[in-house]
């Protein structure tokens, strides 16, 4: 909401207070200022100047020559403008005046030919493009006929004005008027509203009834419907006072009538609507909802397709209105029209909000409603237009109003008690300083000692309960006034949950081990939300979920997968030529199985890694190595350490991933997640070169996390160890092999490490070598070298007889 | 023969003062004192010797041998002194060239402040909660005060999946389903981090997606003053001690009275600059009093419990906290801002 600080003066004496003073006070009170702008700016020496004359320049084609009547002397003026012609009022600079941005006016010869003074435009006058009228955007400015020659122009053009803009929030519907801006900052300033009149001096015989009658059929949509008859109107351009507080409100004038209904809107916060009552064609104005599929050609020359959630005005026959929306076109007001059906009107709120939705019509008349107007104001803001309109339209306006009224006018009660109140905002207000701050709002009470029943004036519609009314004193009684205190209450004592803080080691632990965290977005591309899915998830078939109403094709699908997000990562760097990068993230991918998505999705907690570049980067050493699978996998191992649990590695063909590089990741028989190289078809796809990625169900490990730390003695007795070499086919895999040593060695094997691989020459093809390093150890007792002799035995026929692997000598 | 062992002894001595290398010390030790050595054949000459001469004699040879051990263990300390110089020198490196870089990782900046604004919190005893991120329409709106085709619904235009599914839009619905779990009974604080999602185009200061910090607590006679005293801590311990706040009142739909929270500028200290737009104050974020609907809804007796509750945008705590002047670098994970900031 604009509002001018020179209209708002109409109704609250300022006292002068600087537009920034009253900024900040408003703005501490509750509405925040988001801006001032000035107007235009003071100017001094410019006066209205009548053109006597206008002849062409004698030496310049585009220059006009001009004898310009000031009041004090007539000044020969050259002027350069399209617009300027004999007879007009215009703003004359006389030489002296210093025009905005300090440009000085001086008398000059222009072309030959003496030039005293400057005709301006409105810009000139500093006046901001925004408040100038479209007409004279491209030439000088023209005044009515009425101004006085030699006038200041200053408070004409209310070029001293300050514009606030008021960020109204949702509650305070109120403020969305001048009057309601007038009794808030009353309020603040602690001084009375003068109301604008409302009574017109006509003395017409004819009543507005023989005319027009009201009916309203949908009377749940529209508890409140007047019409008045206001005829002989002249159809002109408003005062322009009005088409200034108009344009300052960021409202085009256009008429008078219209501009007129437009000013009582911004006034009362009441929108009204002008029917041209010829082109009505009718006596009777019927309210109803519209019957589905009936149309409408609105103000905008649109064609509107309705149906039975619309409520409409009609003149018993046809829709002439889109109820607190947009009038109709077929009786719109034109230069023509001489009779005016007035309507001032309470339409239901939530009605005008879904029309408004449908047909995207929103405008200042449909803000109000679907925020909720003050009852008590709608039929006074008619008869405020009646007077503007007798006033500035020389209309005669008919006795009486045909009305429909069914409106709630009465106040809610509050009632408050003042240790309530100092024991709900920490504070110690008196009861007196209640009182005070309650006259101050201009609200009505009823004082029992401490005990307040507070009448609440129907324009505040957002104050029903003790709560709201708290709001009221502690803003006018100052925030700032409140103490500092902390709450007493319960002894809580604070803490992350365990996982919350095993999430937190696990970010340390990725981060310790050399990889940084990424924040990527939930909202992914079609293209994406295929890929890179753990086959866990994969397997459970989920319908990707995607947004009803996206903005972008970017950010249509949540995930199933950190992974793309994170690819996107390294790609955005490789771009920017940072070719080593090193990224995880945890967060959630979110998993519905259903095809039409009823239910809240599983939001499953998952870290993803990517990779890429040079892990080993000592330049200078000449050790420079790129990530390799046994990279990552050593990060995953290590995670999984952290948490105490044992995983198992299985060699797996996934999608997007290399075929020979990958495996998925098992606890307990349950695939978790997967690690292994991006298959090199989407690493190019995404500009990258060779990527190792991994992707872990960080939900399922935490839950198998068991934080029960017992205490392990450690070994009394001696150790014994054994290396052994075993030669395998090549597509045996060394972990199989592991888990057989171990399972075959136990209890006595402690541990089983792979420490040699070799491959080729003194091999037979298609062979390998694998050497195993084991730790014997009995916790018991000394182990005699024959049990060590016994298992070790044992193992290689177990080796032997399942992998037809055989000891290299 | 003592005059003999005594010429030996001024021998040998002058021998070993002149060598200079391990190995000859070692070949003057034994031709002197070996078993072959030129002291070990004249001491042979000893049973010739009456046996009032033999101990003198006897005295006079141990002298002259330890002469000459002590001499060469003299010696010998010197040569190796000198010989572990000369290796140290010769392993004399360059130590301008630079070390063997080691892979260092490190937290997003906004995981930093949401960690700061938690460890924070849970100081003053509240809990940390989560919640999902799919939301349905009630836990979103409805049990915070915002039935449907309430205007205030406008303010935060929203991720629809289905009609009665959202990305929610804060992370109040946190709070809407602890005060469930509670059951009305127990009083608590608790603050909620999470990702929040609005439809709003991306640009310099919107992003779709987001982070929010909210805080609850509710319990019986809180006061405003509690919120005030609240927040003034957690505004000097984010921004400095010299910070001072200011509360105005604002709207929210699920509090009443609802607040905005300021904190002086620290660019200009409250004077006006670009930064702050001339007020002198920047907006952090917003609160009030639980709404009495909200802590109904919540299964609370508004007649015997208040509340009250916070919201903030780490995001936005990061850009006026660290000059991140472009909301989407959270989101671009460009290496060069996520390292400048790693050990924020
Ligand atoms: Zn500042």
């Amino acid at each position: 909401m604009y509002v001018s600080y020179n209209w708002l003066n109409q109704y609250v004496d300022l006292g002068g207070i600087s537009p920034e003073k009253l900024a900040e006070k408003i703005t501490k009170s509750g509405i925040e200022i988001e801006g001032i702008e000035y107007f235009g700016e003071k100017v001094t020496d410019v006066v209205v100047g009548h053109v006597l004359s206008c002849e062409q320049h004698p030496n310049a084609d585009k220059l006009s020559l001009c004898q310009v009547d000031v009041g004090t002397e007539t000044l020969q003026i050259v002027c350069g403008a399209p617009n300027v012609a004999e007879g007009q009022k215009v703003a004359v600079a006389k030489p002296g005046a210093v025009l905005p941005g300090g440009f000085k006016i001086k008398k000059v010869k222009l072309r030959g030919v003496e030039s005293n003074g400057m005709i301006c435009s409105l810009q000139e006058l500093g006046v901001k493009e925004k408040f100038v009228p479209q007409e004279f955007v491209d030439g000088i400015y023209i005044f009515q006929d009425d101004v006085e020659i030699g006038q200041d122009v200053t408070p004409l053009l209310n070029l001293n004005d300050a514009v606030l803009e008021l960020d109204v929030l949702a509650n305070r519907a109120d403020a969305l008027s001048m009057l309601g801006v007038a009794y808030e900052v009353a309020a603040i300033l602690d001084k009375p509203v003068d109301l604008p009149t409302e009574t017109t001096n006509s003395n017409e015989s004819e009543d507005a009834k023989d005319y027009i009658s009201v009916e309203v059929e949908a009377n749940d949509l529209n508890k409140y419907y007047s019409a008045f008859i206001i005829k002989d109107v002249v159809i002109k351009p408003s005062p322009l006072w009005m088409q200034n507080y108009l344009l300052a409100a960021g409202i085009r004038p256009i008429n008078n009538v219209v501009d007129i209904t437009n000013y009582v809107l911004l006034e009362y916060g009441q929108p009204l609507h002008a029917f041209d009552y010829d082109k009505f064609a009718s006596d009777k104005v019927l309210v109803r909802r519209a019957n589905d599929g009936e149309g409408i050609v609105t103000l905008d020359g649109q064609t509107r397709k309705l149906s039975n959630d619309d409520l409409v005005i009609t003149n018993g026959l046809v829709p002439t209105a889109l109820a607190g929306v947009m009038g109709g076109l077929d009786s719109e007001v034109t230069d023509e029209t001489s009779t005016i059906l007035l309507e001032a009107a309470y339409f239901d709120g939530t009605t005008v909000r879904r029309t408004v939705k449908k047909t995207g019509l929103r405008s200042e008349s449909s803000t109000r409603f679907e925020k909720g107007v003050d009852p008590e104001r709608v039929k006074r803001a008619g008869l405020r237009a009646c007077y503007l309109l007798e006033k500035y339209a020389e209309g005669k306006v008919l006795q009486g109003v045909s009305e429909y009224d069914d409106l709630d006018y009465s106040e809610k009660t509050v009632v408050i008690e003042t240790n309530h109140v100092n024991n709900r905002l920490g504070s110690s207000i008196s009861d007196d300083e209640i009182a005070a701050i309650l006259s101050r709002l201009q609200f009505s009470f009823e004082q029992d000692g401490s005990e307040f029943t507070i009448h609440v004036p129907t324009r505040r519609q957002d104050i029903s309960i003790f709560e709201d009314m708290l709001e009221e004193i502690a803003r006018i009684y100052g925030y700032d006034h409140l103490p500092f205190t902390l709450p007493e209450g319960t002894g809580q004592v604070g803490a992350l949950t365990e996982y919350q803080q095993l999430k937190r080691k696990i970010r340390a632990y990725l981060q310790g081990v050399g990889l940084m965290e990424n924040r990527t977005y939930s909202l992914i591309s079609e293209h994406d939300v295929n890929k890179l899915i753990s086959p866990e998830i994969r397997e459970q078939n989920p319908v990707p979920i995607a947004l009803a109403k996206p903005m972008s094709e970017d950010h249509k699908y949540l995930r199933l997968s950190i992974l793309p997000g994170l690819v996107r990562s390294l790609t955005y760097n490789l771009a920017r030529n940072h070719a080593d990068v090193a990224y995880y993230e945890t967060g959630a991918v979110y998993i519905s199985k259903e095809e039409k998505i009823t239910k809240q999705p599983q939001e499953n907690l998952r870290v993803a890694g990517a990779v890429t570049g040079n892990w080993v980067d000592h330049k200078w050493q000449g050790e420079v190595k790129p990530v390799d699978f046994y990279v990552v996998k050593g990060i995953v191992e290590g995670l999984f350490e952290q948490l105490k649990l044992t995983v198992k590695f299985e060699q797996a063909k996934l999608e997007d991933m290399h075929p020979g590089r990958t495996a998925v990741i098992k606890l307990e028989d349950q695939v978790v997640g997967f690690l292994g190289q991006l298959h090199p078809i989407l690493a190019k796809e995404a500009d990258l070169k060779e990527t190792y990625v991994f992707d872990i169900n960080l939900d399922s490990a935490l839950e198998a996390y068991e934080n029960e730390p017992s205490y392990v003695e450690i070994p009394k007795y001696p150790a014994i160890s054994r290396d052994i070499a075993f030669i395998l086919d090549k597509s045996t895999s060394a972990g199989d092999v592991k888990n057989l040593i171990e399972s075959v060695g136990a209890p006595l094997v402690q541990s089983v490490e792979i420490f040699d691989l070799y491959e080729g020459e003194h091999l037979e093809t298609g062979k390998k070598s694998i050497a195993y390093h084991l730790v014997y150890q009995d916790p018991e007792k000394t182990l005699k070298d024959e049990e060590v002799e016994a298992s070790y035995q044992e193992i290689v026929k177990a080796v032997e007889s399942q992998f037809n692997g055989y000891v290299r000598s | 023969m003592k005059e003999q062992l005594e010429a030996l002894q001024q021998e040998a001595l002058a021998k070993i003062n002149d060598v200079n290398e391990m190995k000859n010390l070692q070949d003057i030790r034994v031709a002197y004192l070996g078993k072959k050595g030129s002291i070990t054949k004249v001491l042979k000459g000893m049973g010739k010797l009456s046996p009032e001469e033999r101990p003198v004699i006897g005295e006079v040879a141990n002298n002259v041998r330890n002469a000459i051990t002590e001499a060469v263990e003299e010696k010998a300390a010197e040569l190796e002194e000198i010989a572990l110089n000369k290796q140290l020198e010769e392993e004399t490196i360059d130590v301008t060239l630079p070390g063997r870089k080691v892979n260092v990782g490190g937290p997003h900046l906004l995981t930093s402040i949401v960690e700061e604004i938690e460890d924070l919190f849970i100081g003053m005893g509240y809990e940390v909660k989560e919640g999902p991120e799919v939301e349905t329409d009630y836990y979103n709106f409805e049990a915070l005060n915002l039935p449907k085709d309430h205007p205030a619904r406008d303010m935060q235009d929203s991720f629809y999946i289905t009609n009665e599914l959202l990305l929610r839009t804060h992370t109040s619905p946190v709070q809407a389903r602890t005060m469930e779990a509670y059951k009305g009974q127990k009083p608590f604080k608790m603050i909620c981090p999470g990702k929040v999602y609005r439809r709003d185009s991306d640009d310099a200061t919107h992003s779709h997606q987001f982070t929010q910090i909210e805080g609850l607590l509710v319990d019986k006679n809180v006061r405003m003053s509690d919120l005030k005293g609240t927040l003034d801590k957690f505004a000097k311990h984010m921004f400095g001690e010299d910070r001072e706040i200011r509360l105005r009142p604002s709207f929210f739909p699920f509090t009443e009275p609802s607040v905005e929270m300021d904190i002086s500028c620290k660019v200009c200290n409250g004077e006006g600059c670009s930064i702050c737009k001339g007020t002198g104050w920047i907006e952090i974020l917003g609160g009030g009093m639980v709404h009495p609907k909200v802590l109904e809804m919540g299964g609370y007796d508004p007649k015997v419990y208040s509340g009250f509750a916070f919201g903030m945008g780490p995001e936005r705590i990061a850009m006026l906290k660290y000059g991140v002047s472009d909301i989407r670098s959270f989101y671009t994970n460009d290496i060069r801002f996520l390292k400048q900031y790693h050990h924020a």
